[in-house]
């Protein structure tokens, strides 16, 4: 829950986009992250983000969510609660496979979705900041992180050269926070 | 821009050696088997036969059916290796010709003491069962079924390489031929679902064990020869790239390959397990013969090898990433496949009229040899024919920038 501060660019065209980002990366600064209004091809690549290991996550969970089922069915009908099923043995795996497969899925798909939303920082009821409110219309918003050692005025001037139509300080919570909605902005650092 | 094929000697030898093998194996299997005294001899060598001949055949099949449905998907990442399932698609007619004549003997010719020990469906003989299904199990059904199938098949694998080769002889950022092979394509579709997905391998390979039945039975072989078939082409591309041939292809290309080859691994699992489940849960026992026969009769070593080396070591080892963007890694799984899924056919076909007489050696690997021999051998010689990158594709530019 660390409070920063960051200098703030907005752009009006991802023609113009890409090579500032290129510039931003190229110039030494802390490129915290970029903001667009729809998913932007190629951009990743950009900003040089990494494959994330979210599938491996996918897998892990999906193992669990095998021998949970497994496990559990084969506790219920040969200790817990054997039933004769047409004379078949109590330790029927093909019948277990269904429902084995269906737990894979959905461990996999859900315990992925919460992943997903840790890595982004993203949760329903958790407050982020907003650089731009038209950073969800038609700005594309790129946030570098700056302290109190950096030139501000440099900056901005840096931005500006890379097209930037408008340029902002700001000073906000970096990560996602909980519940905090008593918190006025603008944020102080500490 | 041009790219020509040139079969290097050693493939050419290769090929000409497995072909060899084949003959050879097939000449002392008929001097042994057919000469022999001992009618399962006889049986198990039409049996090896129909099993590869119907084997290659379908998965070179599979070839023009992955043109059809990239046609109609417009899928772009497929351009760049086109001539493969193209070059197979147009030796169809070769498979065809050798799968009919087998078939085609095998209904009308083929009897061991009077009896005809493959398909018992052509003398019922009073079998009150196949009297019932005589109006769809006949001779004449099953010869007009194959000459008409294969013909259709046969006609399709060779104009979908014509329209190709229009293609690249039409006037610049003309997109006519496509949509013509579009057109094609929505036909093709059609007949391949009328045949190889529901009623073919109900006549050609089901009707080996005449009194049992399974309405998944077409689908299920289907998945086993999609999949073989997208390894057979991968492990053309993997040559032609080693080669130095198409400059086109990247990891990109291989990786979506290597998904086609994992999810349909996973995808004749899932036909294949519902099938077993369905008899395995209702336990009727005119149903559970079959199932009896293969798993805990004397097939049942190769009844769970073929479990493993389809489902298993696909998923486990084809998985992750890096290993579908890997030559090494992809070009095993695909030889594993098709051996597998070779092994999924031996246990569709023998069980029924060989039971526990069944043999698993150098007459069937020989057999194999020499299709597997002539699949290269006329491959490579239509790869020849043309060059190698489509030229003139509306969609080559996609294929180039294909990102997986």
């Amino acid at each position: 829950m660390a409070i920063k501060k960051f200098a703030v660019a907005c752009y009006d065209d991802e023609e113009v986009l890409f090579p500032a980002v290129k510039k931003v990366r190229n110039s030494g600064y802390k490129l915290h992250d970029v903001y667009t209004p729809f998913p932007v091809h190629g951009l990743d690549g950009a900003l040089g983000l990494k494959e994330t290991d979210l599938h491996v996550a996918g897998f892990i969970y999906g193992i669990t969510g095998t021998s949970t089922a497994v496990g559990f069915m084969s506790w219920i009908f040969c200790s817990d609660w054997p039933i004769n099923f047409g004379g078949k043995p109590h330790w029927s795996l093909p019948a277990f496979i269904p429902i084995t497969f269906e737990l894979t899925v959905l461990f996999a798909a859900v315990g992925m979705v919460l992943t997903f939303c840790y890595l982004n920082q993203i949760m329903p009821g958790v407050k982020k900041h907003v650089f731009h409110p038209r950073q969800t219309d038609d700005l594309f918003v790129v946030a570098l992180e700056i302290n109190d050692h950096t030139n501000e005025a440099e900056v901005i001037n840096f931005l500006k050269s890379t097209g930037a139509v408008e340029t902002s300080v700001q000073v906000a919570e970096s990560e996602w926070w909980f519940g905090r909605w008593d918190k006025k902005e603008p944020y102080e650092l500490a | 821009m041009t790219e020509r094929f040139e079969i290097p000697a050693r493939l050419r030898n290769t090929s000409l050696a497995l072909i060899a093998v084949g003959v050879l194996v097939l000449i002392l299997g008929g001097v042994t088997m057919l000469g022999g005294h001992d009618h399962h001899d006889k049986t198990r060598f039409w049996l090896v036969l129909l099993q590869n001949s119907v084997f290659f055949l379908l998965l070179s099949v599979a070839s023009v059916f992955i043109q059809a449905a990239a046609s109609l998907a417009q899928g772009g990442w497929i351009v760049a290796y086109k001539r493969v399932p193209e070059a197979i698609g147009a030796n169809v007619w070769i498979f065809g010709l050798i799968a009919g004549a087998i078939l085609i003997f095998i209904a009308t010719g083929f009897s061991v003491d009077g009896h005809n020990t493959i398909y018992h469906w052509v003398k019922p003989d009073g079998d009150k069962i196949l009297e019932g299904k005589s109006a769809f199990l006949n001779k004449e059904m099953f010869i007009g079924f194959t000459i008409v199938t294969i013909a259709l098949w046969s006609f399709f694998g060779r104009k979908f390489r014509a329209l190709s080769l229009a293609q690249e002889n039409a006037p610049k950022n003309s997109t006519k031929v496509y949509w013509t092979m579009f057109k094609w394509s929505a036909g093709f579709l059609l007949v391949y679902a009328l045949t190889q997905m529901s009623t073919t391998p109900w006549l050609w390979i089901m009707s080996i064990d005449a009194h049992w039945y399974s309405t998944m039975f077409s689908w299920y072989t289907f998945a086993s020869a999609f999949v073989s078939g997208m390894s057979v082409i991968l492990l053309f591309v993997v040559f032609l790239k080693n080669n130095g041939n198409l400059e086109l292809v990247t990891k990109e290309h291989i990786h979506d390959l290597g998904k086609f080859m994992f999810a349909f691994s996973v995808f004749w699992t899932y036909v294949w397990f519902a099938q077993y489940m369905l008899i395995w849960y209702s336990n009727i026992p005119e149903e559970t013969t079959y199932f009896k026969m293969r798993q805990h009769g004397p097939y049942s070593l190769i009844w769970y090898s073929v479990f493993i080396i389809n489902f298993i070591m696909p998923i486990l080892i084809l998985m992750a990433r890096p290993s579908k963007r890997n030559y090494f890694t992809v070009t095993f799984m695909a030889m594993v496949i098709i051996f597998g899924h070779w092994l999924d056919f031996y246990i569709m076909t023998m069980p029924g009229p060989l039971g526990k007489h069944w043999h698993l050696g150098w007459y069937e690997l020989g057999i194999f040899m020499g299709f597997a021999g002539l699949l290269i051998f006329v491959v490579s010689n239509t790869l020849t024919k043309s060059s190698l990158v489509p030229g003139n594709h509306p969609l080559l530019k996609e294929a180039m920038l294909h990102q997986s």
